[in-house]
């Protein structure tokens, strides 16, 4: 039997996934059972940000101890404290079970999932409560604002991340500490910092996670930066679809200040530095830099030529440097641990690590953050747990909307953001969405086609106009009306809207037609010519079936059909002559048995 | 009198906005933190509504109206007492959301963007809540019903439909 020691700290993941799976009431009937015990002296409930493992959440971890229990409800909670707590011995029913091997881990760096991540911008995502500042402090927050603001110059600092290597982590990867120099060389009596938590991309939610999970270490970078720059003013640009985020950045804000690490005479030092929340209202365009200072104005979202950049006239005007979420998240250590320290960690070109979100038909769904350098290979099938169902991989989006498939053939690829976009796609935000054998690529592309249709924002022509027309023949195509003309101009147009459009929306929204034309031609060629959907997903290239051994003739579907295409005698095995059907599917509908099949 | 008390209640409701707007420091560049507040009070954003906070902003209402327009979180049709979000995310599209989007229009008989005539739910597609381990979700009010299947939903609804789900 194993045993425990005392004096432990129970940690609940109360992220946005664990809490809709109500890791609130674990919360509660934890600290029911302990209290009802008399023992808090002895362990202590915590409620912290996302440990990242969505698939197995919520998640409860026993420390100092490192005990992880997985998919816990309230009603384990009496379990954990009776059998844990109370008696030393471990609850193996709720430890996490290796799927292939069957055996039970109970310490997370024993699980593949964690096994080979290295956390930098979440290291204290999933450890602290997120709410109090004091568990922050204790876990070193805003000692790197300290050194900075007593021991650098702002001129040392842009140096120490400009040596550090770091890149822009919301996805074209420009160098951050470049950044900073053009804003701290611009001259003016004002000028801002701001934080770009609109993050769009659809199955990404890395800075939800880090804000939701460590939002003082956000508050620290942006100061930091104000203080390098010259800045006095800082605003965070957030998701309203986040209301969990906005509300813990709040707390953090409020208790900031409060402690002085924020406002006026910061520390102590004579410095003052203020920041602001300013919430989105639902427009994928502004997470463009220029977008996302039109919004912040109080205008429409759109995008403004560049140049002149921000660091010379961004927002009010007025010099600006603007970072996202994961990139400000790497700074405080970068600032106590030092630019070589970073440069060891990753790849010559992209340093650091990265954070992905995987998500789509993968065992582990989940948050992870890995040094640059490693490949996809390694993500999907050792971290990522593989494809569920035994089913067969077939391709991983990278970088959303704006980025590409990559298949089977370079998933050996070394993830950075350089060979991501010699593949045809890009790093983007870090998102990860894997598609097995079930799933149509000229369908998938479409989805993204439909996505950046409807979030383009009209402003220049090729990205409205020309989108549109991409959506129309991709909508052909999976109609069954397309032609091979339609897959040339595919690509002539996806070529034009690249050259031509004024922002990084449409200069990368072609990237998921082309990557999937490079990559899976044959499926196109096949939806066009032989009028057949391989992967069985396009409706009106599919068609109605009867499968005879559950058909017990009881003649429903055929006086349903509203064209008598289906024929058959009383208790005979009925058949459907698919050159008349209309694909209406009241036959489907209709069968008591489902031996209706659309395929 | 119904109607009496919907207007009694749309009053002081940009009562309150008036009130929101008063205490900002300045309204420069905060026409969405009031956009916010105004349908967080209203529920949606009325074309009076728009033309009460251009007034007090000095801007012309086609300014307004065009940001109104310009983000899909603004909304200027009431939403039903249950407001249904199918999240449309990659994540979600690939394990289903669209067999989830076609139930739901189904059952309910009205289009996304649209509301109940009985004015119970309304339904909406939005673009990734960000609980991707939960696709394919929906939210009833902001809450997430996680890991759904088509089969799933007539007894969520019937859950609201009695009121089960009220508190």
């Amino acid at each position: 039997m194993r045993k425990t020691e005392s004096e432990l700290r129970v940690t609940v993941c109360s992220g946005t996934g664990c809490i809709s799976c109500e890791s609130d009431r674990i919360l509660h009937a934890l600290n029911e059972e302990i209290k009802a015990r008399s023992l808090e002296g002895k362990a202590e409930v915590v409620k912290v940000g996302c440990l990242g493992f969505c698939e197995q959440g919520p998640i409860v971890a026993i420390l100092p101890e490192d005990i992880f229990y997985v998919k816990v409800t309230a009603e384990d909670a009496r379990d954990i404290v009776e059998t844990h707590i109370v008696k030393g011995e471990i609850v193996e029913r709720l430890l996490y079970e290796e799927p292939n091997t069957k055996e039970r881990i109970a310490h997370h760096l024993d699980m593949p999932f964690y096994k080979s991540q290295k956390r930098i911008a979440l290291k204290n995502c999933g450890v602290i409560d997120p709410e109090s500042i004091d568990n922050a402090i204790a876990a070193g927050a805003y000692e790197a604002l300290r050194k900075a603001l007593f021991e650098m110059t702002g001129e040392e600092i842009v140096r120490t991340v400009k040596e550090s290597g770091l890149r822009g982590r919301g996805g074209a990867g420009f160098s951050t500490g470049l950044k900073w120099e053009f804003a701290a060389k611009s001259v003016s009596d004002k000028k801002y910092v701001v934080c770009n938590a609109d993050e769009g991309d659809p199955g990404a939610f890395m800075d939800r996670a880090i804000i939701e999970g460590d939002p003082h270490s956000i508050l620290e970078a942006m100061a930091i930066c104000g203080y390098a720059i010259g800045a006095d003013e800082g605003v965070i640009y957030i998701r309203a679809e986040y209301p969990l985020a906005v509300e813990r950045l709040r707390i953090a804000l409020g208790q900031a200040e409060e402690r002085g690490f924020l406002g006026d005479d910061i520390l102590g030092s004579g410095w003052g530095f203020h920041i602001d929340i300013s919430l989105g209202a639902g427009a994928f365009v502004c997470g463009e830099e220029t977008a996302l200072m039109q919004s912040v104005e109080g205008g429409r979202g759109e995008p403004n030529v560049k140049p002149p950049y921000p660091a010379a006239n961004g927002l009010w005007g007025k010099p600006t440097n603007i970072n996202n979420v994961e990139t400000f998240a790497n700074i405080p250590q970068i600032i106590l641990q030092g630019s070589a320290w970073f440069r060891k960690i990753g790849t010559p070109g992209s340093p650091g690590t990265k954070v992905f979100a995987l998500a789509g038909k993968i065992n582990n769904v989940g948050l992870v953050e890995v040094p640059m350098g490693v490949s996809l290979r390694e993500i999907i099938e050792e971290i990522g747990g593989g494809v569920p169902g035994g089913r067969k991989f077939k391709a991983v989006q990278t970088g959303g909307p704006s980025g590409g498939v990559i298949s089977e053939k370079n998933l050996d690829l070394k993830v950075d953001f350089d060979t991501l976009d010699a593949a045809g796609s890009m790093m983007g935000s870090g998102g990860l969405i894997v598609v097995d054998e079930d799933d149509c690529m000229v369908n998938f592309a479409k989805f993204y086609l439909e996505f950046t249709v409807e979030e383009s924002c009209g402003k220049c022509t090729p990205c409205r106009i020309g989108n549109a027309r991409l959506l129309e023949i991709l909508e052909r195509i999976t109609e069954g009306e397309g032609t091979m003309e339609d897959l040339e101009n595919l690509r002539y147009f996806s070529h034009v809207i690249k050259d031509c459009s004024l922002c990084a929306l449409g200069q990368t929204a072609p990237n998921p037609v082309l990557s999937t034309l490079d990559d899976f031609w044959d499926e196109y060629v096949a939806h066009v010519l032989e009028k057949r959907c391989p992967a069985g997903v396009c409706r009106a290239l599919a068609s109605y079936t009867i499968i005879p051994e559950l058909c017990n003739g009881c003649t429903l579907c055929a006086r349903a059909c509203p064209v008598s295409c289906i024929k058959g005698g009383v208790k005979e095995v009925h058949e459907i002559d698919t050159a008349n059907c209309i694909k209406c599917g009241v036959c489907a509908d209709k069968c008591p048995k489902n031996a209706i099949v659309l395929k | 009198m119904a109607e009496n008390n919907r207007t009694d209640s749309f009053a002081d409701a940009l009562k309150a906005l008036d009130a929101y707007i008063a205490s900002l420091p300045s309204a420069d560049g905060k026409l969405i933190p009031i956009l916010h507040e105004a349908q967080k009070l209203i529920g949606y954003l009325p074309p009076e509504a728009l033309r009460h906070i251009a007034g007090r902003l000095g801007v012309p209402v086609s300014r307004v109206y065009g940001v109104v327009t310009f983000y899909s979180f603004f909304k200027t049709k009431p939403k039903g007492k249950y407001a249904i979000s199918v999240c449309m995310g990659t994540a979600c599209f690939v394990r289903g959301a669209d067999a989830i989007l076609a139930e739901l229009k189904k059952s309910l008989g009205i289009e996304v963007g649209e509301t109940t005539p009985d004015g119970l739910f309304s339904l909406d597609a939005v673009r990734c809540v960000g609980a991707c381990g939960l696709a394919p979700l929906v939210t009833v009010n902001g809450k997430i019903f996680g890991r759904l299947k088509p089969e799933d939903l007539e007894g969520l609804l019937d859950e609201y439909r009695d009121g089960g789900n009220d508190a």
